[in-house]
């Protein structure tokens, strides 16, 4: 990679049109959770106003230098997830900094903000803070394992840890997708993506029911602020990565997004179908099918 | 938790050795209102507009029921008639609502946790007194088990009259709450930060076992 400093400002003005993405998407989908509900539901614009409102609260309460930094954490993952991956393919603007490994690193900045979370959630000291913590990283824990080897699987096909490499290789045609050329790869990644976008069934971690918000319990006001545009990023984020990884990337923004909202209903539909698991059935549901799936799509590379 | 449990004594650690603890000090924070904060306005006359719109549009409710009135809520926010258009959420934690509603007769039990409640909300916070119980006691005026005034303990912004007042008139009672935070009188924080002793002498008159610090942020 040869970095220009023109790079800079393209890059944030891709990260503000994922952002703004991301939170009339978040609107949408919870207006069309209310239709289905048969209620009118939120105004679509409404994510807009409580940030706003967030950032304009006059309380600043802190327990500490963790607790301060969870959310910068939390964001700053979300963040480095667009920065450093290619959104549109080809694109000499909004490549960001993508480089040749730049997978890698993504893995990296996928955990980052759920570890820096749970420091400044357990200095918080709300006792549902720290169960919420446990459920959520060992949730994430075990959604991560068959998600690393669909990754895998990918990196080994096209022998490469560049996220624009990967694209390249899809080009030229939808059947030279990942999702046709290793379908495997695709379901197991697809099942794991389910554990990481905080929706049914595997949303006990923020459940309001059981554990009033889990970990953001005590984050209000500007905290909570910093947290919710982390909200609208990072799925966006981990949608891209998706679109960029399994489903050949985007030549436009048009196509991204409409990629990246289609991939982003999946985790919303099987939300809006299956009830809520607990801690323990949804370890052992991705100890079950994404793992083995994930380890015959290994083998089957390997010796198919 | 007992009034003995808060009370400063010296304890043996794990590895034997005498430590004191004063259990108000060491698990809440002794300070009191900050009057800077509670009142501080942007000094852009714009800004502040802006964002008293954003406050009275975004209006999350602490999902915290205290009398027959929370029945209420249930068709407030379902599909018959459905507060989400108008901003109103529900918050299942009181450090990131803005509105309490006090939802009926006021037993001298609950008023402890309301008031811990109403005090752990951030600023500027609102309080909606649903029900004749809330202003003068209601049915219960009589009773040796309820308050009769809310705002003798926790300064009010709108009352919703009516036993129990029906969604609609919750709903108006939405409207006119956010009415008065648009044009910046949605201050109830700040009258409490204020006339912080007065609320302190009136809610410790009727709190018979106070076991908190008087102030919990």
């Amino acid at each position: 990679m040869i970095f220009e400093p023109i790079q800079i400002p393209w890059t944030i003005l891709g990260l503000f049109i994922v952002f703004n993405v991301g939170l009339i998407l978040t609107g949408t989908v919870r207006k069309i959770g209310a239709r289905v509900g048969r209620r009118r539901g939120i105004r679509i614009y409404q994510p807009y106003i409580d940030l706003v409102k967030n950032y304009a609260l006059r309380s600043n309460f802190t327990h500490g230098m963790m607790f301060y930094l969870a959310p910068v954490f939390r964001l700053s993952g979300g963040v480095g997830l667009i920065v450093f991956m290619p959104l549109i393919y080809d694109s000499v603007h909004f490549s960001n900094f993508s480089f040749a490994g730049d997978a890698i690193l993504i893995m990296y900045f996928m955990f980052f903000g759920t570890l820096g979370m749970a420091l400044g959630a357990g200095e918080g000291g709300v006792p549902f803070s720290a169960i919420g913590i446990s459920r959520g990283l060992s949730q994430v824990t075990a959604a991560e394992i068959p998600l690393i080897l669909a990754f895998l699987a990918v990196f080994i096909q096209t022998e490469s840890f560049s996220i624009t490499e990967i694209v390249a290789a899809q080009q030229g045609g939808f059947l030279n997708w990942t999702l046709f050329t290793n379908p495997l790869a695709t379901a197991t990644a697809m099942l794991a993506f389910l554990g990481s976008m905080m929706r049914s069934p595997f949303d006990i971690v923020l459940a309001p029911q059981e554990i009033p918000i889990g970990p953001p319990t005590e984050f209000h006001s500007s905290f909570l602020g910093v947290l919710s545009t982390n909200r609208a990023v990072f799925p966006m984020a981990k949608t891209i990565l998706y679109v960029n990884l399994f489903f050949g990337g985007a030549t436009s923004w048009p196509e991204l997004i409409l990629k990246s909202f289609l991939l982003y209903m999946w985790s919303v539909v099987v939300g809006t179908i299956y009830p809520r698991f607990r801690t323990e059935q949804s370890i052992r549901w991705f100890m079950k099918y994404p793992l083995i799936l994930g380890v015959i799509t290994i083998l089957v590379l390997q010796f198919g | 938790m007992s009034l003995e449990d808060i009370k400063k004594r010296t304890v043996l650690d794990p590895d034997g050795r005498e430590i004191e603890i004063d259990p108000l000090k060491d698990y809440y924070c002794a300070a009191t209102p900050d009057m800077k904060m509670e009142h501080h306005k942007s000094s852009a006359w714009v800004i502040e507009k802006f964002a008293n719109w954003a406050r009275s549009e975004s209006l999350w409710i602490l999902a915290f029921g205290t009398g027959c009135g929370a029945i209420e809520m249930r068709p407030l926010m379902t599909p018959k008639y459905d507060a989400y258009r108008f901003g109103i959420q529900w918050r299942a934690t009181p450090r990131q609502s803005n509105v309490f509603i006090i939802s009926g007769y006021m037993s001298i039990k609950t008023l402890k946790r309301a008031i811990r409640a109403y005090e752990q909300m951030p600023s500027p916070k609102y309080v909606l007194g649903l029900g004749s119980c809330t202003i003068n006691g209601g049915m219960y005026w009589d009773s040796y088990n309820t308050i009769n005034r809310l705002d003798h303990y926790m300064p009010v912004d709108v009352y919703v009259v009516g036993c129990m007042p029906r969604p609609e008139s919750i709903l108006s009672g939405f409207d006119k709450l956010k009415q008065l935070i648009k044009e910046g009188k949605g201050e109830g924080a700040a009258k409490y930060a204020t006339d912080f002793k007065w609320y302190k002498k009136n809610q410790k008159q009727i709190i018979k076992d106070w076991d908190m610090p008087d102030y919990n942020w």
